[in-house]
């Protein structure tokens, strides 16, 4: 072994040692073997990862856009033609149903959660706020199953809603199916954000207020409305957007061309009409919302990704009337009410079902194992692609020092990521159908299609559990591995991944339960073939097997709960 | 060790280097002698570190060479070069034990043979570690994670040792103990040791060579005896708040024993 006799950087020039340039060289030591040839700008393994990541998701979106463009070039007088009045009907609705979903879900948000940040004793407060958590992690399908089972024509609630309406009781689909499940989504998840905007306020301020005797009516003027005021946009933002790209909800739900979106419409164009140049003209018009949408969002700096983190409630000095006490505890009640409603109503029809039954027969089996092995998949590739972005935009950044501008890649690995939240799953689907649909059996790609798609619809997510803590790795160990020659697979394996196993398997966790509960490329290229769980409950609900649906929802709902717990307990431990 | 060489240092020539860093402009011209211990000091803010971090290759020179042995590793990488170093903190992984934290120096990939494995062995009895191979950093004390970071200097073996303030964070007597440490480790291999810090007890302590730093510069370079003599440079008598007065000195370097 002789470690000091390495070759020159730069100039190629003579060993280090003056005595071993005459001499015969010595074969290369351990560490001279990866000896970067052009010095320091030798390129990082990391960033080489990063860009292979990056092409893999351009390829993934830009195949999609290349395939509706070609659809587009090919069928022109189609596409032109399919800007018609039925297009223009669905684009209204679709931005009017998410006008009146945002509306609904953030305007009593607001006043749920300045009820709950008022009462920071109030019995059952963090209960309450994990159940608000409980929506965000289940699939669209669940809730929309559980919206049916308690204000369905058949739901637990009909025979009250029928006697308050005189009538019989028609029963939830179109509009008011949509409004309700989407309240059902986002109501819980504003209250929460609004929340942390309340709990942000300094304690300081809330002292002061105490010692100038303000009223709880002056507190809420001067304090909580400021506050609650500057996110406002933000969530609501947020919201909209959530609603505008809703599929699962508006497919199950809404009822036939009176009340369908966009994206429900590009899926029967091209499920049922098979109409690609309708299709076409349907995604880009759903592109062009979205990234307006987006473009407000932005500029609004909202936090797309949506996830709150709930810090312990602060002191409160101002104290609540008995008047005010009571009917913050009725709104919280029935908020309460509203978001445990249908996830109870889940609970008891899917206890109703004949679960023994429907775990033994072979087609939910199947479902369910295709389920679990393509959620699998879709993690693992979520996971490596999100390594590789959080690794290679450090590398860049690192490369660049801090005066640099940041150059047009990393600026990719940086916020490049969130845009494919532009990107419907849907509408990447949509443009892949399109382009394969001549070389053969478009079903047969499904497994690739949810793969790969679902894996890259939870990066962004999984992304904000990743990149913190191999943001924080990377300080420590930045220049010990530069110094001791560390890198490529051996910093991986050695450095790394003892350090991000936690943080990587709550992106897995998450990752995966996001694309379980997915209904959204599957419902495009799912055939008898290839059904996953979501879709399997989808065909069974049409087939109205209701009971076999609700049975299969419980089953959905509740890996998806248990993932996503995993998720967030590895999350917090490694945050600890 | 069985290196075929014996160490040895090699020298270390800034020849008009330049970096610049914010808004302060550096300019360095200074040569380390081979084989010999030179202390590196100066206020905060003079350079010191950016001066290290330039031989050791995690900055890199606007223009000019940097040259150690005689060869240019202006644009080598931090490993490329024939350099061990001991930061201030950090220098360990947290997740791996004191065994493997030594045995990285000898394979980044980790990869070790029968004989790595005796040389990590030697370096922890050295550096008075023995026993402690299966601890993990945070089972150690702050100095003794320093002696696996001087240990892992041990089985890397290279012709020059660069030190960061290594044992700003220790107690006085705990810092002298390390101090005599690396100068018994340069006394046995005999390397080209470069030693920053704002000790004055540390850099008398040691003896050898030193460089005085001011606003991006070396200003003055000698003999440390003759820097802390009568007629030290005036700008490190200042800096070491002695004036001229000699006597305060002295009394200064004795007062941790």
């Amino acid at each position: 072994m002789s470690p000091q006799a390495t070759e020159g950087g730069a100039g190629g020039s003579a060993g280090l040692d003056p005595k071993s340039s005459t001499a015969a060289s010595p074969p290369p030591p351990a560490f001279g073997r990866t000896l970067p040839s052009r010095g320091r700008e030798a390129r990082d393994s990391r960033i080489t990862a990063g860009v292979i990541a990056l092409g893999a998701i351009a390829i993934l979106i830009g195949g999609a856009f290349v395939g509706l463009i070609l659809e587009g070039v090919n069928d022109l007088s189609g596409a032109i033609a399919a800007f018609d009045g039925y297009l223009f009907r669905v684009a209204r609705f679709t931005l009017w149903q998410a006008a009146l979903s945002t509306l609904f879900s953030v305007v009593p948000a607001l006043f749920v959660a300045r009820a709950l940040s008022r009462h920071p004793h109030f019995p059952g407060r963090g209960l309450i706020l994990r159940l608000f958590a409980v929506p965000l992690a289940l699939p669209a399908i669940v809730a929309a199953l559980g919206v049916l089972a308690l204000y369905g024509r058949a739901g637990y609630l009909a025979g009250l809603l029928t006697k308050i309406s005189g009538g019989d009781w028609p029963g939830i689909y179109g509009l008011s199916g949509i409004l309700v499940a989407h309240v059902f989504f986002n109501l819980p998840l504003a209250t929460r954000l609004f929340l942390e905007a309340l709990n942000a306020v300094p304690t300081d301020q809330w002292r002061l207020a105490s010692q100038l005797g303000m009223s709880a009516r002056a507190g809420f003027r001067l304090i909580e409305w400021p506050a609650l005021r500057a996110s406002l946009p933000g969530v609501a933002g947020l919201v909209f957007m959530l609603c505008i790209t809703s599929f699962t909800i508006v497919l199950t739900l809404g009822g036939g061309p009176r009340a369908s979106t966009l994206e429900v419409a590009i899926y029967q164009s091209l499920r049922f009409d098979f109409d690609p140049a309708r299709a076409v003209a349907l995604t880009l018009l759903q592109i062009l919302l979205t990234l307006a949408v987006v473009a407000v969002l932005m500029r609004l700096g909202a936090n797309v990704t949506g996830d709150a983190n709930l810090s312990v409630a602060p002191r409160r000095y101002i104290s609540s009337g008995r008047g005010e006490t009571a009917l913050d505890a009725a709104l919280i009640a029935l908020g309460l009410a509203f978001v445990a409603g249908p996830m109870l109503a889940t609970v008891l029809s899917g206890l109703e079902s004949d679960l023994m039954r429907l775990a033994g027969e072979a087609t939910v089996q199947s479902a369910a194992a295709t389920s679990l092995i393509l959620a699998c998949l879709a993690a693992l590739l979520c996971v490596m692609l999100t390594l590789a972005l959080a690794m290679a935009r450090r590398a860049l950044q690192l490369q660049r020092k801090a005066a640099g501008e940041k150059s047009f890649l990393e600026h990719m690995t940086d916020t490049g990521a969130g845009f494919v939240l532009v990107v419907p799953p849907i509408v990447i689907g949509a443009g892949w159908f399109v382009l394969l649909r001549h070389a053969g059996n478009v079903f047969a790609l499904a497994p690739v299609m949810v793969v790969t798609v679902n894996a890259v619809m939870a990066m962004p997510f999984a992304l904000r559990a990743v990149r913190p803590a191999y943001d924080a790795a990377s300080e420590r160990h930045e220049r010990l591995c530069a110094q001791l020659g560390i890198r490529g697979w051996s910093r991986l394996r050695l450095i790394e991944w003892p350090v991000l196993r936690r943080p990587l398997s709550t992106a897995f966790a998450f990752a995966m339960a996001l694309s379980l509960g997915d209904l959204g490329v599957i419902a495009l290229f799912g055939s008898d073939s290839v059904q996953t769980l979501p879709y399997l409950l989808l065909a069974r609900m049409g087939a109205y097997r209701t009971a076999d649906a609700a049975g299969l929802a419980l089953l959905l709902g509740l890996i998806c709960l248990a993932l996503m717990a995993l998720a967030d307990r590895l999350g917090k431990d490694t945050a600890q | 060790m069985n290196s075929p060489m014996r160490p040895g240092g090699v020298d270390i020539r800034l020849e008009e280097v330049t970096f610049t860093y914010e808004d302060m402009r550096m300019r360095f011209d200074a040569t380390i002698e081979a084989g010999q211990i030179t202390s590196v000091m100066g206020a905060s803010g003079a350079g010191k570190s950016t001066f290290l971090n330039l031989v050791a290759g995690f900055e890199t020179a606007t223009s000019g060479r940097v040259l150690i042995g005689g060869a240019d590793v202006t644009a080598a990488p931090p490993s490329a070069r024939p350099i061990s170093m001991v930061f201030q903190e950090n220098n360990l992984f947290a997740h791996l034990t004191v065994e493997q934290n030594v045995g990285l120096g000898r394979s980044p990939a980790l990869k070790l043979a029968e004989a790595d494995r005796t040389d990590i062995a030697d370096a922890l009895g050295r550096t008075g570690l023995a026993g402690k191979e299966r601890r993990l950093p945070r089972e150690l004390s702050g100095g003794e994670r320093q002696r696996v970071a001087i240990a892992r200097v041990l089985v890397r073996d290279r012709p020059v040792l660069l030190l960061d303030e290594p044992f700003a964070s220790l107690g006085p007597a705990l810092r002298e103990d390390m101090v005599d440490l690396v100068m018994s480790v340069h006394r046995e291999r005999g390397m080209t040791v470069v030693f920053v810090t704002h000790q004055p007890e540390d850099a008398r302590r040691i003896g050898g060579n030193l460089l005085f730093l001011e606003q991006g510069k070396v200003i003055a370079a000698g003999k440390t005896e003759e820097f802390f003599g009568k007629n030290g440079p005036e700008a490190f008598r200042n800096y070491i708040g002695t004036g001229n007065a000699e006597p305060q000195s002295q009394e200064f370097a004795r007062k941790p024993t």
